[in-house]
């Protein structure tokens, strides 16, 4: 095995998006870190439908969509009603990607590799303890296993979210809040285009929704996420009854099958202590109306790197001063994650005869701005308000 | 209480070690793995995309 440091400044667990994004800034900020993460490839196998927006590679990750990581553009979406109904938004060019995940993941951890920072997969980091204002942690691999010392541990490790508990913060996820997803990446697809296709419905998938998402060459990522209390089949159940009740599926072939968890909503009164800050799936930055949660993670990696930096700087580990990361989090993208799971609860309480309804009056720029949780709430606050019975949801978007 | 996981059923996804309240469980790379922390809630039985896993055993 090759040599692995005993001592850093950060230890970031996990490589997805929320691991490369803080453990590249940490390096940009001259840091010395060092990026673990247990699966044997990075990005594999994905837990993903694999759609970034514009805004979330542009601005939140910050690379341009370039490379072989890019599988399709995204020029538009339509979302179907339970009855078939359907609302269309076109755009003139992409606004966003479908990306292949295991290389795109691998491309954001070379590219905190190239910034400077030490990124080894086939490790695993456990048995966390506080030693001396700083964390000692084991690292475990292929043959061995020895300990590190970090000044700050920023936990990237995803839905599973063991380090924050092991470090106390309470991350585990109630079971309302997680939306259980299976997928199947699908060949031989017919009718497939350059628009994302969602399905909402409570029969076929009870507080979620199915997605289609081309990757180019017939194939398609086919997925479902579900929710409990309200599933009472399995999510990879839901999905297979969804793909046979659809004829464009007929002869189509599975390439890969996926599932996982998106902790979608939820958030967390705080997500540092002494000397840890959580970031991603681990600290459940996912935006809870369609789940994603890639540029979240990412960008929460980025500043949590940035105020280990200052707190490197300063020589202050502690929860009071890291509290600057909740703080920035809060302020430049929880308050408005805030503000779309309040849609959620509202889309939730929704009856298949109030969504067919509410169809006959959205048009596709009004969803697209309620998903961005820009604006669009008093609109539709004043749409449902012509229901008497979902008057009481309307009072919640306002 | 212990849940085990059907190994060819598990996809190894770990979103039932982020449901377990306790930290019972663990994703290592021969599947889910559960300690004696476990009280049977069965949050991640419930959770599971797959139906992979079942909670078996009485207190131990
Ligand atoms: C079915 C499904 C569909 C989705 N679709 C989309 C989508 O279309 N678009 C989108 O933006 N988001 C989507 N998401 C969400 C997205 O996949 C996640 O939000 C994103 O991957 C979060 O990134 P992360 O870095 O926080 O965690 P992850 O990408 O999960 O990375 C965490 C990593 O930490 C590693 N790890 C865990 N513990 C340890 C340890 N002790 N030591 C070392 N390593 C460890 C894990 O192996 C893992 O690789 C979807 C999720 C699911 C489940």
């Amino acid at each position: 095995m090759i040599e692995i440091p005993k001592e850093v400044d950060v230890l970031v667990v996990g490589m997805g998006p929320g691991g490369s994004g803080a453990a590249k800034r940490c390096a940009e900020l001259g840091l010395k870190v060092l990026g673990v993460e247990k699966r044997a490839e990075i990005g594999a196998p994905k837990r993903c439908g694999e759609a970034i927006s514009r805004h979330g590679m542009l601005d939140r990750i910050g690379i341009k969509p370039e490379g072989q990581w890019i599988m399709q553009e995204v020029c538009g979406a339509i979302v179907y009603a339970p009855n078939g109904k359907s609302v269309r938004v076109d755009y003139k060019g992409p606004e966003g990607w479908i990306v292949e995940r295991k290389l795109f993941d691998k491309h954001l951890a070379a590219l905190a590799a190239n910034a400077g920072a030490r990124v080894l997969a086939k490790v695993e980091a456990k048995n966390f303890r506080r030693n001396d204002g700083k964390v000692t942690a084991e690292l475990e691999y292929e043959g061995g296993r020895h300990e590190v010392t970090a000044k700050i541990v920023i936990a990237a490790d995803g839905v599973e979210s063991m380090v924050a508990r092991e470090l106390g913060v309470n991350t585990s996820n109630k079971l309302v809040d997680i939306c259980v997803g299976a997928q199947f990446e699908m060949a031989g697809v017919k009718g497939l285009t350059n628009l994302i296709e969602f399905y909402f419905g409570n029969d076929a998938s009870p507080g979620g929704y199915v997605w289609v998402f081309s990757k180019g060459n017939g194939t398609a990522n086919v997925g479902i996420g579900v929710r409990k209390p309200w599933a009472k089949k399995t999510a990879l159940e839901y999905l297979e009854d969804w793909v046979r009740s659809q004829p464009r599926f007929r002869d189509a072939s599975i390439l890969e099958v996926n599932a996982g968890g998106v902790p979608v909503g939820g958030f967390l009164e705080s997500n540092v202590a002494d000397n840890l800050m959580v970031v991603g799936d681990a600290a459940h930055h996912v935006n809870p109306i369609h789940g994603g949660g890639i540029p979240e993670a990412y960008m929460a990696g980025k500043i949590a790197a940035e105020v280990a930096a200052e707190a490197v700087k300063k020589g202050d580990f502690s929860k009071k001063f890291l509290k600057k990361y909740d703080e920035r989090w809060n302020r430049e993208r929880g308050g408005s994650l805030k503000k779309i799971l309040k849609l959620r609860e509202v889309m939730e309480s929704m009856s298949d005869d109030d969504l067919n309804w509410l169809v006959e009056y959205l048009k596709g720029d009004d969803l697209v701005e309620l998903s961005r949780g820009n604006s669009g709430f008093a609109r539709l606050a004043k749409i449902l308000m012509k229901k008497p019975k979902l008057m009481k949801l309307a009072r919640k978007l306002v | 209480m212990a849940v085990t996981a059907d190994k060819g059923r598990c996809l190894r996804c770990g979103g039932c070690v982020g449901v377990c309240p306790v930290a019972a469980l663990r994703l290592t790379e021969h599947g889910i793995e559960c300690s004696s922390k476990c009280t049977g809630c069965s949050a991640c039985v419930q959770f599971c995309p797959v139906g992979a896993l079942r909670l078996s055993g009485g207190k131990d």
